[in-house]
């Protein structure tokens, strides 16, 4: 296999507070290759969001990066300098955030937002070239014209979601990273967003990393498919083979949670219990304690990554059992 | 636009109302307090029959309400009337006063605004520094600080200690107003007239007072700058234009303060009235002759007429201000319908 775009290795963040360290992401690894999608799904507080934000080196003071890597390219973000980083942010990488509603300056019209980004990365373009490549990315949203002068609150929230990936995208990024792209859309806009993601994924090669906790937005775009619980990766494969053999208990309980349109089912399955705390995590699996296979092992060793089958890896001691 | 116009009619047909409220306050206020012009003028031992023919002269024999309606009349035809002790008209001293009070107003409100909104900003960048904490610290004294003794402060290091500045009028015993007085703001007139000389001496005059008041304002523009920008810098748009590469300056400053202000602005609105009450106190510290010296001078000398007068301008100069913070409003936030 060639060299990932992104590779992330033994990647920790911690977050000190008063009652003492948040461990929100442990020794996470992961790899993307090119043109692929990757989705990353987990609870809210499985440290998928400050997973992303990491990579473009966003994590919000206190929390920081206190080791691992993030090779984009083979360049160690976390510890290039700040200035070459911020040359990555939009230009190389983007990030499309989860709530659109916000996310654009209300103060700003949308002509101001575009022109602001491409005189930031590309300050030879002269201003009407520049206001060429805007409606050429607008039209390709479907966002006309007349709209350039509008301000934000003037926009209806798809509109603003794709003006966020227009943003995103108006300087050709090799890697687009989606926090929670459609959480605030409804269902239509949502599936909108999706075959609009996908067209563009064609037409750009965008590699893309989709952090959600909807396994529906996942099942339809991504090829691989990362697990994320109480900070670790638990299971990390082909999105087919996380939703028809899922290996990790986790998993397969988040699965049998999604209602499923032709079983009958007169109750929702549920998961019991909650995910652990961060602050001084309990040795051994952190799922045990919710994990209906769970044994004595389970509670005093941490079971490692590995790969069970070709491109397939869990974190289970069960499995290593069978 | 024409939404706007519509808004600012009615705002400036409710502040009658306001209007008349307030100068029924002062009406009554003004006579219920002991003493009346009359005493003012004659003193405690004057005849009883001078002090009878006076009170009828001036019409302060008759019942207070047909003082009041007497007084409503006039107003209505635009007429502030005469003073009862001076043979001027109510107005004469107030439009002779009245720049220099704006002239104080405004360059110790530039100060306030120029010390508050980029040391808040700042602070709230570098928050929880040695740096915020001393600002912080600044912004609780100065709010602290009474602008009378704030004055006096000053007047000792750089006028006495130091004896860097004047403490005292608006111009130097060197330069006559009168060679170059025209509309009565001092900076304006020495500039149009290119008479640096004057020029300087007038900017060195203001200095002082202008520092009083505005580093007394400047407290709460701080804490209030500070804090809407700590909201503003947790915000989705201030991240997402952090993804999009854009430096940190612009970031902060452009993005984060750009919308930090706007709540400032309100503020300045409502501030306004208490800016005015500083700069009556600053005057009397810095014997500035504008309209707060020509208020508590008049209000010893029970002249009814032109204290009424005197709390009608001020009044109105309050409405216009908070007139303009909302027509500037409407022009920086999108946002804003009336």
């Amino acid at each position: 296999m060639s060299e990932p775009l992104l590779k992330i290795d033994e990647l920790c963040i911690d977050y000190p507070i008063a009652l003492g360290t948040v461990r929100a992401v442990r020794g996470v690894s992961l790899e993307v290759q090119g043109g692929e999608t990757l989705g990353i799904v987990g609870e809210s507080g499985s440290g998928k969001s400050t997973l992303g934000l990491a990579i473009l080196r966003l994590v919000r003071a206190p929390g920081r990066i206190t080791a691992g890597r993030v090779l984009f390219e083979g360049k160690d973000l976390a510890s290039v300098p700040e200035d070459q980083m911020r040359e990555v942010r939009g230009k190389d990488i983007a990030m499309v955030f989860q709530n659109p509603l916000t996310s654009l300056n209300p103060l700003m019209r949308i002509d101001r937002h575009f022109l602001e980004v491409l005189r930031t990365h590309k300050p030879e373009l002269k201003k009407p070239e520049a206001l060429k490549l805007v409606r050429e990315i607008l039209t390709d949203l479907g966002i006309e014209e007349n709209r350039m002068g509008a301000y934000p609150h003037q926009l209806s929230g798809g509109m603003r979601q794709r003006i966020m990936i227009g943003l995103g995208l108006v300087l050709r990024p090799k890697l687009v990273i989606c926090d929670e792209p459609t959480t605030a859309l409804d269902v239509i806009v949502e599936a909108g967003f999706i075959d609009l993601l996908k067209r563009l994924q064609k037409e750009f090669a965008l590699t893309i990393v989709v952090i959600t906790h909807n396994l529906g937005l996942v099942a339809e775009l991504a090829d691989r498919i990362a697990v994320m619980y109480a900070g670790q990766i638990v299971e990390n494969a082909p999105a087919e083979a996380v939703f028809h053999q899922p290996l990790h208990p986790y998993t397969q309980g988040l699965i049998a949670c999604v209602p499923n349109i032709d079983v009958e089912q007169e109750t929702l399955t549920t998961m019991d219990g909650s995910p652990p705390g961060l602050v001084d995590p309990p040795p051994g699996c952190s799922f045990a304690p919710r994990c209906p296979l769970a044994m004595g092992r389970c509670r005093e060793q941490e079971p490692p990554l590995l790969e069970h089958r070709p491109g397939h890896w869990a974190a289970c001691w069960r499995i290593n059992n069978e | 636009m024409k939404n706007l116009m519509r808004y600012l009619s009615m705002r400036l047909l409710l502040t009658i109302p306001m209007l008349l409220i307030l100068l029924t306050v002062v009406f009554i206020v003004m006579r219920v307090i002991p003493g009346d012009p009359v005493s003012a003028m004659l003193g405690d031992h004057a005849p009883v029959k001078f002090v009878a023919e006076k009170k009828h002269e001036l019409g302060l024999d008759k019942p207070i309400w047909e003082q009041y309606i007497d007084y409503l009349a006039q107003l209505s035809r635009f007429d502030l009337g005469r003073s009862m002790i001076l043979q001027e008209a109510v107005t004469a001293p107030i439009l002779e006063k009245l720049p220099a009070t704006i002239e104080l107003t405004l360059t110790g409100l530039l100060v306030a605004l120029g010390i508050g909104i980029p040391l808040g900003a700042w602070a709230a960048k570098n928050r929880r520094s040695v740096g915020d904490f001393t600002a912080r610290l600044y912004g609780n004294i100065v709010y602290c600080i009474p602008v009378f003794w704030m004055g006096l402060i000053l007047q000792m290091i750089f006028g006495v200690a130091f004896d860097w500045l004047p403490i005292a009028g608006r111009v130097g015993s060197r330069v006559m107003s009168s060679d170059f007085e025209q509309t009565g703001f001092y900076l304006v007139d020495t500039l149009l007239k290119a008479d640096l000389k004057a020029f300087t001496d007038v900017a060195i005059h203001l200095i002082l007072p202008a520092l009083t008041l505005g580093i007394t304002l400047s407290g709460i523009f701080l804490r209030l700058t500070r804090a809407n920008m700590l909201d503003n810098l947790k915000s989705d748009f201030v991240l997402a234009a952090r993804a999009r590469g854009l430096p940190e300056g612009k970031v902060v400053y452009g993005h984060a303060l750009g919308n930090a202000f706007v709540p400032v602005l309100t503020m300045l609105g409502l501030q306004f009235a208490v800016l005015l009450s500083g700069a009556i106190l600053t005057e009397t510290t810095f014997s500035w002759p504008g309209m707060g010296r020509l208020l508590l001078e008049r209000i010893y000398l029970r002249d009814y007429p032109t204290v009424q007068g005197i709390i009608v301008i001020f009044a109105l100069f309050v409405s216009v201000i908070s007139l303009l913070v909302d027509i500037i409003h409407a022009l920086i936030d999108p946002r804003v319908k009336y």
